[in-house]
């Protein structure tokens, strides 16, 4: 029986807060996974993006060229997409830097006590884009789950509902931080 | 003054409802128990019309109009909520959350903070309006209090509390449009203002992290401006 | 003991008399548009000149004549004919060195590389009522003000007419505010009146603070007394004894000739204490604004007055009722002012002649943009945008076609070439999607991107704001980075959408008039011009080729 629904889940510009909330379900997370077939996940070795996703949860934020290529990619293979905690809805720390532009990070991490850019690798680390921006900056996304992170029981209401084919209504619920 | 003051009757959301004449439709409808959001109005404090947020619908009335500053009138059949109010006030929220940095995690006002409550009382689950993400500074002069330009919303309490109960004046605005922000004396640093009296009541009526006690860790910055009706009380008995 | 009213025949006579004298008159425009071309060197070179030459002929600097575009512009009237205008000699771009010239040719005829027909037809199509002095008068003289009819009205109003009696003849004139909404002024004028307090105020609202916009600066360095007389008169008919006419600083020479203006009526005992021998008294004080765009609106004016920031109040209360310090308030714009001694000299039938059912009398606009003839003019009402941009504009340049015309300033909005023969009226241009307003209006040719123009009055409105609302304070900073990103060709039809429902709830939210409006001109080039939207959106190209629309949203920090 192919009934079940497919699933992923991946970090973007994240702290993993968001995954570590999805496993505190705890006991609820095994009922719940007779639902689905997980696919797709920073926990599981899985290199490649599947290609027909029902349902893609993301954590973090759009910070650099591999996040933008990723999303994309992701957008393109997925049925619903959800943004997944603050970083993912809103920015939240990961855009804590948009301020004072990704430079002054890069100087700060790799140029003191210079304060040049010289010491920043050119090989193995993503360009950052200029301004850290949540995913429906740049795809359209299905449902948003802000908090930082949601609660393991929002995560459940959300994947109870999306597994069952409704869309969860957040907006009484939800809050941000 | 007459000794009795008019009494309005009118509908409000669909219930026969009155109030004295004097009364504004904010405080009629919280009579009735009827929701209005509000963020620049506070009980005690003169009303400005700014936020926007409390938008009523007026049968008859061209516009929109401010409960906060409206006086009921009679035959008045006033809308406070509906699927036209509902977005405009959602939008409202986007505009502020997108216009400072509003990182709500690491916030001392996290969870007593009257934007981030009515982002959910109002259902925003998410802004679509591109944040700005402007530099900001924080001044940390004032030996006991803290202004982040970064969560204010220039909702103005500071500056009438100060001016209207403290007695001191010392907040004002400057600057105009995007720019405005909110200064002490003449823009000088806090904790050099000569007007200040320390009284930390700009700090216990601001609705967001933007004024906060210092030595707090995150989610610690309790505000409490129910002071404000009883002292305006005190203050008016002859 | 001469009354007034004797006085002012005899001022006038005694004028008369020495402009026939006098012989012929130079006029030269000092008005700021052929000032900024140093239309005073002018002045002094042809004053120089006839002193030199001993022509009997008098130089004179005098207020605009309109055809700003061709100045510095020089008129000369012969002396016989002080009052036919058709033998007025127009001259254009004169410069010093031509004063010789023109000065040996009073006598014969015209300096032909100079002439300008008066014949043409933005003279002729021209129906001058509130500028029928401007450029013909000495502005700082209150004798030729007198001369021409001037505080007649006034006089009459105050020892025939009963202050009910003048508000129903402006009520009856049918005149319209010309400060952008378009309120009937008598209705105003009566609401004031009937509303019980005292003192009550009268205010002159002189912020005009679009941009390009310069119809009220033309009329009080013009014409100051006219202005005077209106709100003599508006005191008048509401019982107001003290007045305030808000002026912004950056007219300084509006400043100099509307306080020369006040003095000399005080001297003449037109202002002041027992006004023309009557019980009226009227203080009348210039209060220097310092050029917010916002301090125009009146709730933020009179905060301004008071003192206090310039911020705009919600309304109810109007300054109808509660005003300037908490009483009954008249506020009215300069040219609403300038239209009142005419309606009560010549009567509101007069008046009401002119024009179109809804809106009668006259309007001054300030043509500009990509018209041959840019200046300030004055038409009926009711005539048409074709006539007006073509017949009096002369049309946009060789080579070019007509796109736009935009109305009513940052309030406004822009109508197409197919809307062109619609008449000039409140109504038809706010169904056309634009407005009145205080009488800005850009002639637009093909060469004009249509989002650009958007994204221009948006950051106007941006920067103009006052802050104060959420709306409108962080609305307008996000209608423009919305358009910026749409000129920039990073925008996709999520950011129209967002761009239109803005648009929507700013103009529904926000407090006062600058928020409220500020979307117009986004929604009026939405109305006619989406496709120029589209083109940028999804073709990543400027039809006008203004836009360069190749950045991207992504941009890489390193
Ligand atoms: C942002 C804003 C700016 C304004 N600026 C002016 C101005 O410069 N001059 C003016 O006469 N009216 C201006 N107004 C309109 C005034 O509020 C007011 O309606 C007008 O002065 C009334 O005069 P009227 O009835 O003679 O038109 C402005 C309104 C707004 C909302
Ligand atoms: S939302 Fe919070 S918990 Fe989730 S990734 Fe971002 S910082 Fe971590
Ligand atoms: S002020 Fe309120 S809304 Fe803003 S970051 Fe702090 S908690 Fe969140
Ligand atoms: S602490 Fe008191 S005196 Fe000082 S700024 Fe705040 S309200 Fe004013
Ligand atoms: S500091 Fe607080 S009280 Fe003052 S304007 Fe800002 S948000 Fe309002
Ligand atoms: S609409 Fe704009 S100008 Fe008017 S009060 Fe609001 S912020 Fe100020
Ligand atoms: S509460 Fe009424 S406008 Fe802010
Ligand atoms: S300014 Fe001289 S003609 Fe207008």
């Amino acid at each position: 029986m192919n009934e079940k629904k497919t699933l992923a889940t991946t970090w973007l510009d994240g702290c993993s807060g968001c995954h570590m909330s999805l496993l505190d379900m705890d006991e609820r997370l095994i009922d719940l996974s007779q639902q689905f077939d997980l696919v797709y996940c920073p926990l599981v070795d899985q290199k490649i993006f599947p290609p027909h996703v029902d349902i893609t949860l993301i954590e973090g934020a759009i910070g650099n060229e591999e996040d933008l290529e990723k999303i994309h990619l992701i957008r393109e293979r997925t049925r619903i997409l959800v943004s997944l905690g603050d970083c993912a809805v809103t920015g939240n720390v990961s855009a804590l830097r948009n301020p004072f532009g990704a430079d002054a990070v890069l100087r700060r991490v790799y140029g003191e006590p210079t304060g040049t850019l010289a010491q920043v690798p050119k090989i193995g680390l993503p360009k950052l884009l200029s301004r850290v921006r949540p995913l429906h900056d740049y795809v359209h996304v299905d449902l948003f789950v802000p908090g930082c992170p949601p609660s393991a029981d929002t995560i459940y209401t959300v994947l109870s509902e999306l597994l069952a084919g409704r869309m969860p209504d957040l907006s009484s619920v939800a809050h941000f931080g | 003054m007459t000794a009795t003051p008019a009494v309005k009757t009118f509908v409000i959301d669909g219930v026969d409802a009155s109030a004295r004449s004097e009364q504004t439709i904010l405080s009629a409808a919280r009579e009735h128990n009827i929701f209005i959001p509000t963020l620049c109005h506070l009980e005690g404090l003169s009303d400005v019309g700014a936020c926007r947020l409390c938008l009523v619908e007026v049968k008859g009335a061209r516009r929109l109009l401010p409960a906060c500053t409206t006086r009921v009138e009679e035959g008045m059949e006033i809308t406070c909520n509906s699927p036209r109010i509902a977005a405009y006030r959602q939008m409202t929220l986007q505009l502020l959350f997108a216009e400072r940095n509003h990182v709500c995690a690491v916030c001392l006002a996290n969870r007593h903070c009257e934007l981030q409550s009515l982002a959910t009382s109002l259902g925003m689950t998410h802004v679509e309006i591109p944040y700005r993400f402007p530099s900001l500074s924080v001044d940390i002069s004032h030996e006991r209090f803290t202004l982040d330009h970064n969560r204010c919303i220039l909702c103005t309490r500071c500056i009438r509390v100060c001016s209207e109960i403290e007695g001191a004046h010392t907040w004002d605005l400057m600057g105009r449009g995007i720019q405005s922000r909110v200064i002490t004396d003449l823009d000088q640093p806090w904790g050099e203002s000569d007007t200040c009296t320390s009284c930390g009541k700009c700090v216990q009526v601001c609705p967001t992290g933007a004024l906060f006690q210092k030595n707090r860790t995150g989610g610690q910055c309790c505000k409490d401006p129910s002071f404000l009706p009883y002292l305006r009380t005190m203050r008016e008995e002859p | 003991m001469t009354t007034l009213t004797e006085e002012l025949d005899q001022i006038t006579a005694k004028v008369q008399q020495e402009q026939q004298a006098a012989g012929d008159r130079i006029n030269v425009c000092v008005a700021a548009g052929c000032l900024s071309l140093h239309s005073d060197a002018v002045q002094h070179a042809l004053e120089a000149e006839t002193k030199k030459s001993a022509a009997r002929c008098a130089v004179r600097g005098v207020g605009c004549m309109g055809l700003c575009s061709a100045g510095p512009v020089v008129s000369h009237e012969p002396a016989a004919s002080a009052s036919n205008e058709n033998a007025t000699r127009l001259y254009r771009g004169v410069q010093p060195e031509d004063a010789p010239q023109l000065v040996a040719s009073l006598q014969g005829e015209p300096v032909a590389k100079l002439a300008i027909s008066s014949q043409l037809p933005f003279f002729t199509r021209q129906t001058k009522v509130v500028l029928e002095n401007s450029g013909r008068i000495n502005p700082e003289s209150i004798e030729e003000y007198i001369a021409t009819g001037g505080y007649r009205a006034l006089m009459h109003a105050l020892n025939e007419m009963t202050p009910a009696e003048v508000v129903q003849e402006i009520s009856a004139s049918g005149l319209r505010g010309r400060g952008g909404a378009g309120y009937p002024t008598g209705l105003k004028w009566a609401t004031v009146a009937r509303v019980a307090g005292a003192p009550k105020y009268v205010i002159c609202n002189a912020d005009e603070g679009d941009p390009g916009a310069f119809m009220d600066r033309s009329v009080l360095e013009g014409d100051p007394h006219r202005v005077l007389e209106g709100m003599i008169l508006a005191a008048y008919a509401i019982g107001a004894s003290q007045g305030y006419i808000y002026l912004r600083a950056e007219y300084p020479l509006a400043v100099k000739r509307l306080g020369i203006a006040i003095r000399e009526a005080k001297r003449m005992g037109l202002l002041g204490s027992d006004i023309g021998g009557t019980r009226m008294n009227l203080n009348l004080e210039i209060r220097l604004g310092a050029g917010a765009f916002v301090c125009g609106e009146e709730t933020a004016l009179i905060a301004s007055i008071e003192g206090h920031r310039g911020t705009p109040h919600p309304r109810p209360p109007y300054p109808a009722e509660s005003g300037l310090w908490g009483s009954p308030t008249l506020i009215n714009n300069v040219e609403t002012y300038a239209n009142v001694p005419p309606i009560l000299r010549r009567g509101s039938a007069w008046y009401a002649a002119l024009g179109t059912a809804k809106s009668k009398g006259t309007k001054v606009f300030a043509l500009s943009g990509k018209v041959r003839n840019t200046g300030l003019i004055e038409v009926p009402m009711g005539m048409t945008l074709r006539e007006i941009i073509f017949d009096i504009g002369g049309g946009v340049d060789e080579g070019h076609t007509f796109k736009a015309v935009q109305t009513g300033g940052p309030s406004g909005g822009c109508i197409p070439a197919a809307q062109l023969d619609i008449p000039v009226d409140y109504d038809s241009l706010m169904q056309a999607g634009s407005i009145m307003g205080s009488g800005g209006m850009i002639v637009m040719d093909d060469s004009s991107c249509m989002v650009n123009v958007a994204r221009f009055f948006m950051e106007f409105c941006m920067s103009e704001s006052c802050g104060k609302c959420i709306p409108c304070r962080a609305g307008t900073a996000q209608m423009y980075g919305l358009l910026t990103r749409i000129t920039e060709g990073t925008a996709t039809h999520r950011e129209l959408d967002l761009l239109t429902r803005l648009c929507d709830m700013v103009g529904a939210t926000s407090l006062c008039g600058l928020g409220q409006t500020a979307p117009n001109p986004v929604l009026s080039t939405l109305r006619y011009f989406k496709n120029e939207y589209l083109a940028h959106i999804e073709d990543k190209h400027c039809p006008a080729g203004v836009c360069d629309c190749t950045a991207s949203i992504a941009e890489v920090a390193q």
